[in-house]
Parts: structure tokens; C-alpha cells; sequence
């Protein structure tokens, strides 16, 4: 009777059950269970999450998941932030879009990053998709306003149109004019990242004006900063707002029009953009310093002083990026001040300069270490370091999940003891047992790596550069990390064996990048031929590998294990090692 | 290709096998151990020079001579690189020349208006300069309580006063400045 009940359980109970099970991980394992319920679980999902777009395809996407609301993707690797992969690599949106536009009609949000995006491909999603709502385009680019003019003159339902540091080309200021005078359900808008004029202020008001449920707005570096007052009087329920530029000569009729306009905004939580700031304007924020708990000030060129007379009426602030301008003796004021902080990421305002311009040492971190017991992700670029700092950080801060340094001099030692920072690193994943991400930098041998291997079983993503002796290195991290999914290299002396001796671990992995290491071209080819399920792709823009010896080292190398099998959308200077021929592609 | 039978017989690097650039890159390993040979460096210090990661080091010391900007590092991502404007001590570029006359002068004065940081400074700057005192500025009646007003060409060729505009705007658009006195000064603070 009991087996009966089990089988007669109808699948909209399950599904209704189903619907609670939000996260990607969660609904992956619902799937596993059994036929019945990877059947039941594949209509009902809504929302996916890709984290390398060439992993799978379109097709396939379509075919388990018929019924998808909301895609996310990401196509280059990491290390594109840094130049370091060659324009014209991939990661095309367009045949993404042309295969949803056929299979999901009602699709509402696509979010992006790293992707190409061409304004073809904006005026697709504007013409397919009759309930788009919304479009987050991180790190994207390839396309310009006239895409955007498309986004705002079709999709009538749109909340949220967020282009996060793309790059957009610039062809006329007035695509925000075409966001129709009866559209309202605006609720989230970063344009931040576009170039001077490219928006029209009066356009751009009225929109404002009439969007009642606008939450956030990061308006662009043109927008001047007697415009704020203005935006905000019409927006006084704004949570996220980011200005454009805060400089302006000092008139006391326009900072107390900017006072009073800040003053109103009771929900105000975030606040970001600051270019080219004004000291004397930082009071008109105060007002609404105590409730704030985002500040992105690493656009501000500001001192240390002016710094720390805002910091310090933010008692509330739990995330906080900035300029080194801060120097250690801001950082120890936001330790006193700021106790609820969660994320800090400093970067360097000179980082090209020979000699450090600033009073930045590892004393700053050392101090937010020990002064905000809620402190996880730290992101601190820097001049010098010791182990003893080190260890004490991570003796402060068990609770860290992200920790990335770079200390700008590759290969620098501990300035006191000129020893390498493996012991120091390696007391960071020792006591802190949930890290998630880790960026090494500094000098390093391979024992720091032996560290990672032994204690960060956490450790999602590892970043590596100008590091380790040799491939025993290599070896410890991938026989020792047992969460490891993204690694990425570059400037190390690893070669084939460690790879090749844990060809299997990449298939558990979803990438890894080595650029300037001592893989061979041989070792790619076997690898290909070996691991079918990974597409191991060269790219060397030295010409065909197979026009050098195969003891040569290939220049760069990105490994992705993929359901979708090799892809075709190489440019010239990418070759994919084939199982079926240990040649190359051809061309 | 003589070159490299003088190798053999010198150095004897190609036998020894010190390649400092990536193995096939033959015109390459040439060059840089042609530098070595002309600097007539013994094999250890050649070594030691260009290290154990020989590669990266060997490609950047054909490029630059003294701090070798190594490619995507340090890891910012170029949007941030572009945005963001550091303040540094001395101007950045060319500074904005412009000649100052001030009437009764005999001869004119010229100043970097990039120095400044706004009309406060300006104007000290110009008193000092000429030994005088500006009057205070209203926006409506100009500069009072002296013989002297502060004026500028603009780029339309008019001639205005100074204060009038925001100061960013100002050190754009300003071509000279003339320290007018007299009748002529207190005629343009009058309802213009």
C-alpha cells in the first residue's frame, strides 16, 4: 500500500514542493533523485545559471529545460579583466539569443558577463521577448547606444537595465529618450560606466520622475553634481545611487540644495560613483551616513584625512571600496569606526609608480583584520607584506571566505625577513576554513602550494602568478583541493606532469587557465586526445603549435570540461585539441 | 648567419643551452644573446641576471629599460585603469598659458591657470603678481571697493568678468585676462 501512495503522489504537489528550492545547487540535486523527479524538476525550473558558456549549448539548455525564465552566463575567463585574452577569443551572445528568442517567449531576464554583445543581439532580445524585465550586462561589450535605444523603446515591462563597467560605444546621447513617456516600471538603472554625453539630462529626469518604484540609480561620470539635487528630489526613495562627477566650485546655495536633497533620501543604503570629488561637498552626505552600509569610493581621489572624517560617520558600513589614499591610518579609523564591515577592497591609486606614493602597508589590513570581527572578503593591493602579518590576519579572521592580495612588485619577499610568504599564506588556509577564494601574490615557493593542498579543502577558486618552483606545486593543488572549480595561472614554472597526472581532476573543475607557464604543446594534444569531455584550447598568437616543436611550450592554455563538445567559433589564434584528430582544427 | 659560427667559438651558448627567450624563437635568442656577448658577461652572471623564469623577464628587457610593465599586471581591470584620474603634484600635460595684462602695466605677465584650484587663488595670485588689490565680487555688481575688476577674452572673443562663470568652465574658455582700471572697470560692474 505504502509503495502505492509513493507513485501516486501527484507532480503538482511536487512541483508546488519544488518551487521552494531556489538555489542552483539544490535543484541539481532534486533532479538526481530519480527519473520521476529529474522529469518533474526540468518543467518547473525557472531560473539558470551557466559559468561557462561553452560548457553547453543552447540546444541542450532548451531541451532539459523547457521552461526557463531567467538565464545567466559567462563567457570569457577572468583573466580577460587583465588583458591577458587576446580580443576576438568568444564568448558571443547572439546564438544564445537566437535559440531562446524560438524556444522561450516569455523569457524575462538575461544577465551577462564577459560576454560579446552586439547591438544586434540587444535589438533581438527587444523584439523576442514580450515580458523582459531584466538585462545585467557586467564586463560586457560590443555594442552602443543605438542596442540600448532598442532595450528602452520595446520592452515595456523592464525593471532593470544594468551595464555594469561594459563598454559601449558611444553614438548619441539620446537613447534614454526612447524609454516611451507611459513607461514607469523602471526600478533599477546603472549607467555608469558610459562615456561623457552620452545622456541626455532632460531625458533622463523625466524618467526619473515618473518610475516611482526606482530603487537604484548610477548615473555616468557626465552627469555634474549640481544635477544631484535634482535627481534626488525627484527620487527620494532611492536604497542605491550613484553619482557622476562631485566636483563643482564651492557655492553655498549649491551644497545646501545637495545637503537638503540627501537629507530626504530615508532609504539611502548604497552609495557609489564620486569621480574627481570635491572634498569641501563630502558633508552634504552626512545626513544619510548613518544608515549607510555600501560606500564605493574607489574613483575618489581623496586624501586620508577626508577620508576618515567620512568613514567615520558611516557606522554602519558593512562593505567599503577605496582608493590606498586611505593609508593605513584610515584603515585604522575604519577598524575603531566601522565595526559591522564585511567586505573591504583597496586598490592602488599609482600602480605603475617605482616607489610607492602612499602610506599603505600591510599595517592597514592588519588593523581591519583585528578591529571588524564580521570582516569575509578582502581585496588589498599593496607594496609590501610579512608573514607575521599574514598570520596574524588569519588568526584574526577565521571567518575570511575571500582573501586576495597582490602586492604589486612580482616575487616580493617578506621585507623584514626576505623570506618567501608561504608560511604565511599557509597560516591563512589553515585558519580560515571556509575560504572560498584565494589570489596569491608575492614571493612563493612550492610549499605554500603544499599548504593550499593540505588545508583549503573549501576553496572554490585559486589565482596564481609568478609563483612555485615546480610542477610539485601544481601537483598539491590539484590532488589536495577537493572544491576546487576555477584556477587560474600565469607566470609559473608548472609543466606537463602535474597536469597530465591529474587529468581527471579538470573534469570536476569548471576551467583552468595557465598562460606563461611551461605546459607543451605535446602535453595539450594528449590531454585533448584523452579527456574527451574537456575541450583544452591553445591560444597562441605565434602561429599554428604544430609549426614548432611539441616540446615547445604553448603561450597560453584554457581547459574547460564541456557537454557541448569543441566549439566553432574560434578565431585564427585559438586551436582546440581534438580526441578525433590530435591535429588541429582545420582551417 | 655568421654570427652564429662566431658563437661556437666564443661563448659557446647555443651548446650550453641558455635561452632566454621561448625555445623557436630563434632571431630572438640572437638579439638578447648578442647583448650578452657585446657586454662580454662570463655565463654565470647571465644567469643570474635573467633568473630562473627566464621567459617573462628576457621578453620585457628587450621591450623597456627600466621598470618593465609586465602585461595585465598589477591585475586592475582596464575600466578602472581608464576612469580613474590620480592626483599628482605636478600638472598633468601641458599647462593652460595665458598672458595677463593689467593696464598702466608696461610690460605682461603670463600664468599656468592649472595651478590654481579655483577664483580665490586666481585672484590672490594676481594681486601678488601686480601689487594691488581686487575689489569684493557680487554676483551682481561686479568688483567693488577698488579701482581695479578682474576681466577675460573668452573663446567668443567677448570680453567678460571674471567669477561670473564656474571655474571649470573658466580655465576652458579663457584666452587672456586684463586687469582693467579705472572708469572702465566700474562701468562693467554696473548692470550689464
Amino acid at each position: 500500500m505504502q509503495k502505492k501512495m509513493a507513485y501516486s503522489f501527484p507532480d503538482e504537489v511536487l512541483e508546488h514542493v519544488f518551487s521552494f528550492i531556489q538555489s542552483d545547487k539544490d535543484r541539481n540535486a532534486v533532479s538526481m533523485v530519480c527519473k520521476s523527479w529529474y522529469e518533474i524538476e526540468r518543467w518547473c525550473r525557472r531560473k539558470i545559471f551557466i559559468g561557462n558558456c561553452y560548457a553547453v549549448s543552447p540546444r541542450i539548455m532548451i531541451r532539459r529545460f523547457p521552461e526557463i525564465r531567467s538565464v545567466e552566463l559567462k563567457g570569457k575567463p577572468h583573466f580577460a579583466d587583465f588583458n591577458l585574452v587576446p580580443e576576438g577569443w568568444g564568448g558571443y551572445i547572439l546564438p544564445w539569443i537566437v535559440e531562446m528568442a524560438g524556444a522561450y517567449p516569455w523569457l524575462e531576464e538575461i544577465r551577462l558577463k564577459r560576454m560579446v554583445v552586439t547591438d544586434e543581439s540587444l535589438e533581438l532580445i527587444a523584439k523576442s521577448f514580450k515580458n523582459f524585465k531584466v538585462l545585467v550586462l557586467s564586463f560586457c561589450e560590443g555594442f552602443s547606444t543605438d542596442g540600448l535605444a532598442a532595450i528602452a523603446a520595446s520592452c515595456k515591462n523592464l525593471k532593470e537595465l544594468d551595464l555594469r563597467e561594459s563598454e559601449v560605444d558611444d553614438l548619441s546621447g539620446h537613447w534614454l529618450s526612447h524609454f516611451p513617456e507611459t513607461y514607469t516600471s523602471l526600478v533599477s538603472l546603472n549607467i555608469s560606466c558610459l562615456g561623457s554625453d552620452e545622456v541626455s539630462f532632460s531625458a533622463l529626469e523625466r524618467l526619473v520622475g515618473r518610475c516611482p518604484n526606482l530603487r537604484t540609480l548610477q548615473l555616468n561620470r557626465a552627469v555634474p553634481l549640481d544635477k544631484i539635487a535634482t535627481i534626488l528630489r525627484r527620487a527620494p526613495q532611492l536604497v542605491e545611487f550613484g553619482t557622476g562627477t562631485y566636483a563643482a566650485e564651492l557655492r553655498p546655495d549649491v551644497f545646501s540644495n545637495l545637503a537638503g536633497a540627501f537629507s530626504s533620501c530615508k532609504e539611502l543604503r548604497s552609495l557609489s560613483g564620486f569621480w574627481d570629488v570635491v572634498p569641501a561637498y563630502l558633508p552634504a552626505i552626512y545626513s544619510v551616513c548613518s544608515r549607510i552600509s555600501s560606500l564605493n569610493l574607489s574613483y575618489a581621489t581623496i586624501q586620508s584625512h577626508d577620508l576618515i572624517k567620512l568613514v567615520c560617520h558611516c557606522p554602519s558600513l558593512q562593505r567599503l571600496l577605496v582608493l590606498d589614499y586611505i593609508e593605513d591610518s584610515g584603515l585604522e579609523a575604519l577598524a575603531s569606526s566601522c565595526k559591522d564591515l564585511q567586505e573591504l577592497r583597496v586598490f592602488p591609486s599609482d600602480p605603475f609608480g617605482a616607489e610607492p606614493n602612499v602610506s599603505l602597508t600591510e599595517q592597514g589590513l592588519v588593523a581591519v583584520s583585528l578591529g571588524c570581527p564580521k570582516l569575509q572578503s578582502v581585496l588589498y593591493f599593496c607594496h609590501q607584506m610579512t608573514n607575521s602579518a599574514l598570520v596574524n590576519i588569519a588568526q584574526n579572521r577565521p571567518n575570511l571566505t575571500r582573501f586576495r592580495l597582490c602586492i604589486i612588485a612580482p616575487r616580493k619577499p617578506d621585507y623584514v625577513t626576505l623570506e618567501p610568504l608561504d608560511v604565511g599564506f599557509g597560516a591563512i588556509v589553515q585558519h580560515c576554513k571556509d575560504l572560498r577564494r584565494l589570489s596569491l601574490s608575492g614571493l612563493l615557493t612550492d610549499r605554500v602550494f603544499e599548504y593550499i593542498g593540505t588545508y583549503a579543502k573549501k576553496l572554490e577558486m585559486l589565482s596564481v602568478a609568478f609563483a612555485g618552483d615546480s610542477d610539485l606545486g601544481l601537483h598539491h593543488v590539484l590532488s589536495g583541493c577537493e572544491s576546487l572549480r576555477k584556477l587560474e595561472i600565469r607566470d609559473c614554472s608548472f609543466g606537463d606532469k602535474a597536469l597530465l597526472a591529474n587529468a581527471a581532476k579538470l573534469e570536476t573543475m569548471r576551467s583552468l587557465w595557465m598562460s606563461s607557464c611551461s605546459v607543451s604543446f605535446g602535453a595539450c594534444k594528449l590531454l585533448g586526445q584523452k579527456m574527451p569531455r574537456l575541450n583544452v584550447e591553445v591560444i597562441d598568437e605565434r602561429g599554428p603549435p604544430d609549426s614548432r616543436p611539441e616540446s615547445c611550450p604553448v603561450e597560453k592554455l584554457y581547459i574547460y570540461r564541456s557537454v557541448a563538445g569543441p566549439r566553432f567559433d574560434m578565431p585564427p589564434f585559438v586551436w582546440t585539441m581534438d580526441d578525433e584528430d590530435s591535429a588541429l582544427r582545420l582551417s | 648567419m655568421e654570427g652564429s659560427v662566431a658563437y661556437e667559438n666564443d661563448l659557446n651558448l647555443k651548446a650550453t643551452e641558455l635561452r632566454l627567450g621561448l625555445p623557436g624563437t630563434d632571431e630572438r635568442e640572437e638579439q638578447s644573446v648578442s647583448n650578452v656577448r657585446n657586454k662580454k658577461r662570463p655565463l654565470q652572471d647571465a644567469d643570474e641576471e635573467f633568473g630562473a623564469n627566464g621567459k617573462s623577464d628576457a621578453q620585457n628587457e628587450t621591450a623597456t629599460p627600466a621598470k618593465a610593465q609586465i602585461v595585465g599586471w598589477p591585475p586592475i581591470r582596464s575600466y578602472r585603469k581608464n576612469n580613474f584620474q590620480p592626483k599628482k603634484s605636478e600638472s598633468d600635460g601641458p599647462g593652460i598659458y595665458v598672458k595677463v595684462s593689467m593696464d598702466g602695466a608696461p610690460y605682461l605677465r603670463k600664468i599656468d591657470l592649472k595651478v590654481y584650484t579655483g577664483y580665490a587663488e586666481l585672484l590672490q595670485a594676481l594681486e601678488n603678481m601686480f601689487k594691488f588689490t581686487i575689489g569684493e565680487y557680487s554676483e551682481r555688481e561686479g568688483y567693488k571697493g577698488s579701482d581695479y575688476a578682474p576681466t577675460y577674452e573668452d573663446k567668443d572673443g567677448d570680453w567678460m568678468l571674471v567669477g561670473d562663470v564656474p571655474w571649470d568652465m573658466f580655465v576652458t574658455s579663457c584666452k587672456r585676462l586684463r586687469i582693467m582700471k579705472g572708469s572702465e572697470a566700474r562701468g562693467l560692474g554696473c548692470g550689464v
